[in-house]
């Protein structure tokens, strides 16, 4: 590793070069959010539609870092048994036969054995506040949205103090709090005791000169001019009323599929064969299909061409 | 930044005092050098939801062009007023419902609270030939319905008596007493509420019905928290928080009021067509039984209709349309829209009496037992 990793960051342009080095491509707004959950030490809490880099910020802030990340994906019953700890009660199941089959048991004793760390399952919380290397590690709460309220309450609590306690084992406690990035797709919003202790920042489609900035440094054996005409055609597709508009993973599939199927330019056909990567709704597919490609195409390849 | 803080919470933001003091550290750390900084800093800490950042974004601008220019920051106050309309534009609300004065006049309080009334209205009269005295019986009737709809299952757990062995609790009673024991603990999925959305026509055809079926829409919220409402003509409004019991009295009695510049023609596709882009994602979780209220005269392109009916049916679990005219005897649902409705709704009830409406309660009670599950046409 040539450059030493530091957490938090010296200043936000550190940061923004230490997040280029990962080839992501952070504008000012969204490196001072981060920056500023470093320094403050709260999580950071980003919203934005499918698909605009949500997730990507903490894997690249763990990849920079060298710290693992560990990730909670958030779904609609989520409890603590899936999100802290839970025990291993099949084999916490066959010791208690076992231990029936000695003599010498007895209750005191079936609760010291059965509950010690050999059986606890953890999850991604409890692991969050095990810090094994240099840097705590990144903890990702993935689509907070979809999770329910009883766990956006229980979430509160391990966000202010960074410790879990089981009932059998004590109070394990964070040494250092982990980097914790929370995303939502916001289907719906989140509650704001939960937000107001995060920093907050909103991830926004990009804007030409970004996307075109991330194709290039992302897609692997892309030409300059398919970049720039990738990146136009995607902006004006998003000035269409669709259901569900591209992202840029989106963006970055169609554009890793035309250089495998070894388009050099974009044409129509080409756009027709793949639209499926950019677009996944068939009603969408069918309201650009046919004439509007071209249109669309006409638009912005003026656009990439200026 | 007390000053700024200020002009937030007058533009209707809420900010705190501890986030305040936040943005002072965070300034010293990233300089004040780049204005567009700054405002990143105070974005990150002051705002946590999405429609408050063009407020945020207009107010940041107006107090440093104030700054700027040296000029006086009184006037920066009654840029609350000209925000917040512009917030709720963006939300999707009436202007016009929002630039009515906050306080009610004493009369309309009264009314709005459903003033006792020593009328009977007769449970088969029509909504639309209601006595201004037998409207507020009906009102105060319709307010307090009971509702309920049928149960979804959800992912939890609960204790039971029977369902799945309960495996946590097998263990640790076995901890407890020192081995296995003969009762075993059983679990099952915990249900909860099914959600309700509410699309109502407010167009110049529902005129006679409107506003008492609004009454009818905040009585379902009120009876259950998961309720979204919407009204549409010419275009769509979400009127969530205005007819949930959070809204208040005067946050009802406004959007009624409102209701007179609505009329206009509809385009129910074009409304629904909104729904699905822009609202489907946020309110259409959970399986919810969608409540189409029309008359459906439709002004609009008939195959856009089709196409986005299709797509609101796909994303529930049970489409309902309402029609009041379906109470009239000799109704036929000739209109172009209902035809086309009629192709994708799972069930086509009339709105028009107080009997209606309790049958409509029996009916969606009984939704997701297993007679229920039939389409009523």
């Amino acid at each position: 590793m040539i450059q030493t990793p530091v957490w938090p960051p010296a200043s936000v342009g550190a940061l923004q070069d230490a997040l280029a080095r990962e080839r992501y491509v952070a504008e000012r707004p969204l490196a001072v959010s981060i920056y500023l959950a470093a320094k403050l030490r709260r999580p950071l809490f980003l919203e934005g539609e499918a698909g605009v880099g949500k997730t990507e910020v903490a894997k690249v802030i763990a990849a920079a870092l060298g710290t693992p990340l560990i990730r909670l994906q958030c779904y609609e019953g989520l409890d603590v048994s899936q999100a802290v700890y839970e025990w291993n009660y099949s084999r916490q199941l066959l010791e208690i036969r076992l231990l029936e089959t000695t003599a010498d048991l007895d209750r005191a004793a079936a609760s010291r054995e059965l509950f010690t760390e050999a059986f606890l399952i953890k999850r991604p919380l409890l692991r969050a506040i095990e810090q094994t290397g240099t840097y705590p590690p990144v903890l990702l709460i993935d689509e907070i949205d979809r999770a329910d309220e009883e766990f956006e309450g229980y979430l509160l609590e391990f966000l202010s103090d960074f410790q879990v306690t089981i009932p059998e084992l004590g109070t394990i406690r964070a040494i250092e709090p982990p980097i914790v990035v929370i995303t939502s797709n916001r289907t719906r919003e989140v509650h704001d005791a939960l937000k107001r202790r995060c920093v907050y920042s909103w991830i926004p489609y990009p804007d030409f000169d970004k996307e075109l900035r991330i194709v290039s440094s992302k897609v692997p054996g892309v030409s300059d001019r398919l970049a720039r005409q990738v990146a136009a055609f995607v902006q004006e597709l998003r000035t269409v009323d669709l259901y569900k508009a591209a992202g840029i993973s989106e963006t970055l599939d169609w554009a890793a599929a035309l250089v495998a199927l070894d388009h050099g330019t974009l044409d129509a056909d080409a756009i027709g064969d793949t639209l499926g990567l950019l677009l996944k709704n068939q009603e969408d597919i069918d309201s650009v299909r046919g004439e509007r490609i071209q249109t669309l195409l006409a638009r912005a390849f003026a656009h990439a061409g200026s | 930044m007390l000053l700024f803080g200020r002009v937030l919470r007058a533009a209707g933001l809420q900010v705190h005092h501890a986030r305040l003091l936040d943005a002072v550290r965070a300034l010293e750390w990233v300089g004040l050098r780049s204005r567009a900084d700054v405002r990143a800093v105070l974005r990150s800490l002051l705002v946590h939801r999405r429609d408050d950042l063009a407020v945020f974004d207009e107010a940041f601008d107006a107090f440093f062009r104030a700054h700027d220019t040296g000029g006086s920051n009184l006037p920066l106050f009654s840029l609350g007023e000209r925000a917040r309309v512009v917030a709720r534009r963006n939300a999707g609300a009436p202007p016009r419902v929002d630039l009515d004065s906050e306080v009610a006049s004493p009369a309309d309080a009264a009314l709005a609270v459903g003033a006792y009334s020593p009328v009977e209205v007769s449970r088969s009269k029509d909504f639309g030939e209601l006595t201004a005295s037998e409207f507020a019986e009906a009102r105060r009737l319709l307010l307090r319905m009971p509702w309920e709809v049928g149960r979804r299952r959800t992912r939890r757990w609960r204790r039971s008596s029977h369902g799945a062995l309960d495996l946590p609790r097998t263990v640790r009673r076995a901890a407890a007493r020192g081995g296995l024991a003969a009762d075993l603990p059983f679990r099952v999925r915990a249900e909860a509420r099914r959600p309700i959305v509410i699309l109502a026509d407010v167009s110049g055809s529902m005129d006679r019905y409107s506003r008492i079926l609004l009454y009818f829409a905040c009585g379902l919220s009120r009876a259950s928290a998961d309720v979204e409402s919407f009204l549409f003509a010419t275009r769509l409004t979400r009127v969530t928080s205005h007819l949930s019991a959070a809204g208040g009295h005067h946050a009802v009695t406004r959007v009624v009021r409102g209701l007179q510049d609505w009329g206009g023609g509809t385009r129910i596709g074009e409304a629904l067509r909104t729904f699905n882009t822009t609202w489907a994602r946020r309110v259409m979780r959970h399986a919810p039984v969608v409540l189409v209220v029309s008359d459906g005269w439709d002004r609009g392109d008939p195959d856009l209709l089709d196409r986005e009916l299709a797509r609101l049916r796909r994303s529930c679990s049970r489409l309902v349309w309402l029609n009041p005219l379906l109470g009239a005897s000799g109704y036929e649902p000739l209109t172009r829209g209902m035809q086309v409705a009629l192709r994708h709704v799972d069930d086509f009830l009339p709105v028009h009496n107080l009997t209606s409406v309790d049958r409509l309660a029996s009916h969606l009670r009984g939704l997701f037992s297993h007679h229920g599950l039939h389409r009523h046409l």
